[in-house]
């Protein structure tokens, strides 16, 4: 499998204070594998992505080297143009979004706002844009997806924006998706559905994934090589399945006890029944 | 708070528009003691003179002098101007806060007058006031308010129901705090902000509403001073002494003008996430003029 | 133990967004019965937009229902708020939001408990406050937004329990919260809750963030309470709903 992304000495500072938010990152993600990145709020996950499309506050600088090779040709995420830019974004890299209630605008209906993201970038009209919307929200297993459609942000709970936001960044068949904790605000069925849903777009579609979440267990399902963060400086990068069993960093450790904790009280709520049959 | 007088003081237009207003208003004030001629003294001899030192901005038709005029005008215009503002917007705030603080029947009772009121177009409606009480400063003054108190309490109530969905509000709803001190604490803290921008931002139409009503000849008569007024007057001898429109006219536009500005300042300054400070990354304008997609970075 | 809350065929409903000139209302709660009794802590687990949150407010005496009854005691809800000043609080999901941009951190744990009326020796309160919810006093003085998401939901709870409540509701008090904090935080409420003896109300998505703090976990669907177990009980659920919740944990091993 060929490498997709590679970033080398990823820096970011802030050019008001010259404080430095991200400290030397470095990984890589190949072809149709799944580097999850995690680590607690302020970790600077989130802005490492961002850095890398490019999206950052215009007070931040980014240097380092972010090699991404799709379809024949080979940028530097880091040097292009806002231009360049532009065009990857949505198309080859697709990003999906925290807080999906804020990502959508609150005066446009869904089933237009997604359209028109298909307009714009796939060159349909309005019409096979509407359908091909519908169609990315029965994949994401909505029910009902022509009434949501209609309706506007506002109105659809939290899960169903982001389910929508998926699927939008779904049907532009991107090389690379970035998801920035996407599950954070799903109940249990809702997240299980997600992260199927993730599954399968690397499965069918080849898709290569940067899954960033503060929750280890989303992330063990999905990942293939995991970097954990911490502080804005890496503290683990490598296998996943290897740092799960092994973590050789205390702060690795730490998380991931935490995370036990809670699994471990489900289970004695469950178990209990399971001696009673 | 802090942070909006800090956003406040760095931007200079905001700084230079209030110590601008503060002068002006200052002036106002003042006017018995700082003119230097009684606005209504006539000295047909000395008509329209131009600018001199005895006459800073010269002479109108009737002698007087334009610069007193100005300033004695200044106190009818600007100061009717904040003292209608000023009941406006308590009726604003009193019923908005009403109407979107307990919803329900009073909300709906409040409202349904407000839209009453707001059918009517506000310029006739302030017009035919002024038609059956007749003209004068104190009839425009309360043309003015019965003509805007319903829009003042629709914006009002707005602000007030997009608190009221804070969980902060909800918390000390839970905890049993009164009403009032909800309303003090919370709701009108929180909302002072918005409501100096409505309020700026009006007193700058309102400032235009009486001048054009003097000018119409329905505010103040002669030979009180007042800037729409001495624009009437200056109409009349337009096309002999065109330079007669000049003062009153670049007095309302400057102070009008001065107000827009505080407006959209406070607007700003209450906005923490403008960064106004840093240039932002933009094309160069040339460059995307010539077909050259630079990013330029200041 | 007797019952603190007990809630009866509760029906409520909203108007339907969109062009609606014959008043259609859509139906959140449809016929909700629980009870809750005095020194447990139940769980509330649904879906985003299942009506939980609604169903919270209308516990807390913010909303009136359209049909049925909300009892404290025997008491209606608003009712029983009033006689009890500070005997019910809340700590919502969204800790930036709840608190007073303006208020300092003394400023939001002193205000229920001027609500409440009992205002001798304040400051020593707060100082205890915050040792029980383990913060430092370095941030008496601190502004919501100086805090991490962490130290602001304590700065809530510290808030919640002030006034020696009776019944908390937590309407998703950790959801926002980073996981490895989300255990602190829930042990905090454990604890606190057996030392002051409160009852508590869970409303939460997270399946296994409630089974670590709750004694009976009720799953709301479409309005109804579809299934009721007590912790240690779950492997038993019958409803098809709850079967396909608890089948969705996904769980960590390594």
């Amino acid at each position: 499998m060929s490498v997709l992304l590679e970033v080398t000495n990823l820096r970011v500072t802030d050019e008001r204070d010259q404080d430095e938010i991200i400290h030397d990152v470095s990984f890589a993600v190949a072809e149709n594998s799944c580097l999850g990145i995690v680590g607690e709020s302020g970790s600077g996950k989130s802005m490492i992505t961002r850095a890398l499309l490019g999206i950052t506050n215009p007070w931040l600088k980014s240097q380092g080297v972010a090699v991404f090779k799709s379809r024949n040709s080979e940028l530097d995420l880091l040097r292009e143009d806002e231009n360049t830019m532009r065009k990857i974004r949505g198309k080859q890299i697709a990003m999906i979004l925290q807080d999906a209630m804020s990502a959508f605008d609150p005066i446009a209906k869904i089933g237009d706002q997604m359209a028109e993201t298909f307009v714009e970038n796939k060159q349909l009209t309005k019409k096979q844009s509407l359908a091909l919307a519908k169609e990315a929200l029965g994949l994401m297993n909505i029910y009902d997806p022509k009434q949501v459609l209609k309706k506007y942000p506002h109105q659809l709970s939290g899960g169903m924006l982001q389910r929508c936001m998926i699927a939008t960044a779904l049907a532009m068949e991107p090389d690379l998706i970035v998801a920035d904790e996407p599950t954070t605000a799903l109940d249990s069925i809702n997240q299980g559905q997600v992260v199927e849903e993730f599954k399968m777009i690397r499965e069918k579609m080849g898709t290569a994934l940067i899954f960033i979440s503060h929750d280890l267990g989303v992330v063990k399902h999905l990942s293939d090589r995991l970097l954990v963060m911490k502080d804005g400086a890496a503290v683990e990068y490598g296998d996943a399945a290897d740092i799960f069993a092994n973590p050789q960093h205390a702060y690795t450790k730490y998380l991931i006890d935490t995370r036990m904790e809670l699994t471990e009280s489900f289970r004695k709520a469950m178990r209990k029944g399971d001696h009673n049959g | 708070m802090a942070g909006f007088w800090n956003r406040f003081r760095k931007d200079r237009l905001a700084m230079g528009v209030s110590f601008f207003l503060l002068l002006v208003i200052g002036l106002a004030v003042l006017a018995p003691l700082v003119a230097p001629y009684d606005p209504t003294a006539q000295n047909i001899i000395d008509k329209f003179q131009g600018p001199s030192l005895a006459h800073l901005f010269g002479t109108d038709q009737l002698g007087r002098d334009v610069y007193s005029r100005i300033l004695y005008g200044g106190r009818v215009t600007i100061l009717v101007s904040v003292l209608t503002m000023i009941v406006t917007i308590l009726i604003g705030t009193v019923l908005g806060v009403i109407a979107g603080y307990f919803r329900g029947t009073v909300d709906d009772v409040i409202m349904r007058i407000c839209d009453i009121m707001l059918s009517f177009p506000s310029e006739v409606l302030i017009l035919a006031i002024v038609g059956i009480l007749g003209t004068g400063i104190t009839n425009i003054v309360l043309a003015t308010v019965i003509a805007k108190w319903a829009w003042y309490v629709r914006m009002i109530r707005s602000i007030v129901i997009a608190f009221m969905d804070s969980n902060y509000i909800r918390f000390a709803k839970v905890a049993g705090c009164s009403t009032w001190h909800i309303v003090r604490k919370h709701l009108l803290v929180g909302a002072i902000g918005e409501i100096a921008v409505l309020a700026t931002l009006d007193t700058a139409a309102i400032i235009l509403n009486i001048s054009a009503l003097s000018f119409l000849g329905l505010g103040v008569q002669p030979p009180t001073a007042e800037w729409g007024m001495m624009l009437n007057e200056a109409k009349n001898v337009m096309t002999t002494n065109p330079g007669q429109m000049l003062a009153p006219g670049m007095a309302i536009f400057l102070v009008v003008a001065a107000f827009n500005f505080l407006g959209d300042s406070i607007q700003e300054a209450l906005n923490p996430k403008i960064n106004k400070g840093f240039k932002q990354k933009r094309y160069s304008l040339r460059d995307s003029l010539w077909g050259r997609k630079k990013v330029v970075t200041e | 133990m007797a019952n603190l809350l007990e809630i009866k065929d509760l029906e409520k409903s909203y108007l339907k967004v969109g062009v609606n000139f014959g008043g259609s209302r859509v139906k959140i709660l449809n016929g909700v019965n629980l009870t809750i009794e005095a020194g447990s802590c139940v769980g509330l687990i649904g879906e985003s937009g299942s009506g939980k949150s609604t169903l919270a407010r209308l516990i807390m005496g913010l909303e009136k229902p359209d049909k049925g009854s909300i009892l404290f005691e025997g008491i209606p809800a608003k009712q029983w708020i009033k006689n009890n000043k500070g005997k019910m609080s809340v700590v919502f999901q969204d800790y930036t939001a709840s608190v007073n941009p303006r208020y300092t951190v003394v400023e939001a744990i002193a205000e229920p408990i001027y609500a409440s009326g009992a205002v001798k020796d304040l400051d020593q309160r707060i100082d205890r406050l915050l040792v029980k919810v383990g913060l430092e006093h370095e941030i008496k003085n601190r502004y919501p937004h100086e805090l991490s998401g962490g130290q602001l939901q304590r700065v809530c709870i510290a808030r919640a329990i002030a006034t020696n409540p009776r019944f908390i509701v937590l309407d998703e008090a950790i959801s926002s919260l980073d996981v490895s904090v989300q255990s602190q935080i829930l042990k905090l409420l454990h604890r606190l809750r057996i030392e002051m003896n409160i009852t508590y109300l869970f409303v939460a998505h997270d399946l296994q963030a409630v089974s670590h703090l709750c004694d009976k976990i009720l799953f709301l669907y479409q309005g109804q309470i579809v299934e009721e177990l007590q912790s240690g009980e779950l492997a038993m659920a019958k409803n098809q709903y709850a079967r396909d919740l608890l089948a969705s944990v996904i769980p960590f091993e390594v």
